[in-house]
């Protein structure tokens, strides 16, 4: 499997990038984030059009997009956090833009292939050349390094905003770094892999590991460890057996393992239910 | 002063009335206003309610699963209706029963099943359509929708669709409303919340895939979240609310039509930017009106007040 030049690629971006997405996500789950996560993919998908339909590099546009879309989500929200409904309209009026440019992009190229060249632009994990990993490694690692330095601020900023505030913790920057930091994950992952992978990989293991655990740190390394994990098994299957696309496998592991991990947290809580059902009206009359 | 437009002789005058007679003059654009008026109603009331339960993100990832409905049925070869059924079905099911209905709903983790389900429907497509081996035809129209190919069919299908959650709407919108706005206090007065916000979230994944498939998912999407939001920003009573999500949702998805035929980009294109531009306005306006009674009523506290 290791003797193919084309797995050794796949398997160094997808690792690294597995690796962003595992400790970006646990972020984006604990701040309940995710429909963010996946908006910025998508806004990915709009900027990398505009670039083509402008004649620029297609990354220049694809960063350039998911990290204004960013800090314009950053900049609505209270406390650096948009609400659902500013993030769908936002998010619907890029793809309404994304449209426009594909309309111009496919009658500037003078074809009516317009969303096949389009589609060039989006990669396949499987279709990495050297330089390309290379380079989707190196940006992952630099995501993966910044997350871990601003983890601590960004946790406690997490989990309680208001006390934070109070002890200095600027919550509103950080905010804004941190969707800044999903948007660069976005434009990373989906050019190198695909937007697909991206939401799947932001979403399930980290969902997953803070079922497993309460604390902290055991879930933002657990929930890089599952997404690797994720991305090695899938790239293992997917390459055995070749119908099955690699990014099927990856979002089918990644989903199992939530999977287990929501039977194995939610079959002993039933026990202590109606315990917790009878302590709940005492909760309301104190 | 028109762009060049597709339809030769095609042109906006600034007389309302030709321009009226312009836009009907073809059945097709007849089907397309008829279509899209349908869809607005219903995403209109549908989505008012989405928008106050703060389920936008379910209400796109059910707009999505259009996608592996469409390759399935394509695999097994079933009709495509079947196959949107199904999966949005499903995917409701997963998120709303996934969701947890204690008294303090985890966000992170609801929205973590969310995207899982998300990536995982759509992941279900690709390996559909690579077992299919064969060239979807309509991948693009699927996401964007294709304003413009709509049959008489259809047109009735979408009548009958949105008729039937309507009706559904009407009967249990009372008891979701109280669900909607507070929950516990529902809940300790027997409404059973946790069922009504199941059967919402199956009813708005079957009417979403029935029409994601004749206007696309970015289209049904837009106009799902776009005019309740911008209704909820002008007016928090129920009923006007409503009134006015419906108005807006028609009046986006006329426009939209409209510059489309003129102007010849893509409807999807007009459709969201009317929807955005409605909500910038309607938050600016909010800002605006909210201010003086912010002066009033410090004036009022410093006792300088009427």
């Amino acid at each position: 499997m290791l003797a193919h030049e084309f797995f050794r690629n796949a398997l160094l971006a997808g690792t690294l990038i597995a690796l962003a997405c595992g400790l970006v996500g646990y972020f984006v789950v604990l701040r309940a984030q995710v429909f963010a996560g996946d908006a910025l993919s998508h806004v990915a998908f709009t900027g990398a059009l505009g670039a083509a339909a402008a004649g620029i590099d297609p990354r220049i546009g694809l960063f350039a997009a998911t990290i204004g879309v960013a800090l314009v989500l950053g900049g609505i929200g209270r406390r650096a956090a948009a609400d659902d409904v500013t993030i769908g309209i936002v998010f619907a009026w890029v793809l309404g833009l994304g449209v426009f440019f594909l309309a111009i992009f496919s009658t500037g190229s003078g074809g009516g292939n317009g969303l096949l060249g389009a589609r060039e632009l989006f990669g396949s994990i499987f279709g990495l050349s050297a330089a390309d990993a290379r380079i989707a490694a190196l940006i992952a690692a630099g995501i993966s390094v910044s997350v871990l330095a601003i983890a601590r601020p960004l946790l406690f900023a997490s989990i309680d905003p208001g006390v934070a505030s109070t002890r200095n913790v600027p919550v509103r920057a950080l905010g804004m770094a941190f969707l800044v930091l999903v948007g660069a994950t976005a434009a990373e992952a989906t050019q190198a892999v695909g937007a697909l992978l991206l939401l799947g990989l932001l979403a399930a293991p980290a969902g997953a590991a803070q079922r497993l655990t309460a604390n902290p740190y055991l879930a933002l390394g657990l929930s890089a460890a599952m997404a690797v994990a994720a991305m090695w098994l899938g790239l293992a299957i997917s390459y055995a057996i070749p119908s099955l696309p690699p990014s099927t496998a990856v979002i089918g592991i990644a989903t199992l393992i939530y999977l287990l991990a929501f039977l194995l947290t939610t079959a002993p809580r039933r026990a202590p239910g109606p315990n917790a059902s009878v302590r709940e009206p005492a909760m309301g009359e104190s | 002063m028109p762009v060049t437009s597709l339809l030769a002789q095609a042109g906006p005058s600034l007389d309302p009335v030709s321009d009226l007679n312009q836009l009907t003059a073809y059945p097709f654009m007849v089907n397309a206003l008829e279509a899209g008026t349908i869809v607005a109603v219903m995403a209109g009331l549908i989505g008012w309610f989405m928008v106050l339960r703060k389920q936008t993100f379910a209400g796109h990832t059910l707009s999505l699963m259009a996608f592996p409905g469409a390759t399935g049925a394509l695999l097994i070869g079933l009709s495509a209706a079947a196959g949107y059924f199904v999966f949005s079905g499903l995917a409701a099911l997963l998120i709303g029963a996934s969701a947890g209905g204690g008294a303090h709903r985890d966000r992170g983790q609801e929205s973590a099943i969310t995207g899982s389900v998300q990536a995982f429907g759509l992941a279900c497509g690709f390996l559909f359509l690579s077992l299919y081996r064969g060239v979807l035809a309509n991948y693009e129209s699927l996401l964007f929708g294709s304003f413009l190919g709509i049959t008489r069919g259809q047109v009735l299908a979408l009548a009958v669709v949105a008729a039937a959650a309507l009706a559904l709407m009407a009967l249990i919108g009372r008891p979701l409303l109280f669900a909607s706005l507070d929950e516990g206090v529902a809940r300790a007065r027997g409404v059973p919340t946790r069922a009504l916000g199941l059967a919402f979230l199956v009813m708005l994944g079957l009417a979403v895939a029935e029409t994601a498939q004749i206007t696309g998912a970015l289209l049904v999407f837009a106009l799902l979240v776009a005019p309740p939001a911008t209704a909820q920003q002008i007016t928090s009573r129920v009923g006007a609310g409503l009134v006015l999500s419906v108005l807006l949702g028609v009046l986006t998805a006329w426009l939209g039509l409209a510059l489309a035929y003129f102007y010849g980009y893509p409807v999807g294109f007009y459709v969201t930017s009317v929807a955005f531009t409605m909500y910038v306005l309607a938050r600016i306006a909010r800002a605006a009106a909210d201010r003086p009674t912010r002066l009033r009523v410090r004036a009022g506290s410093a006792g300088a007040g009427a």
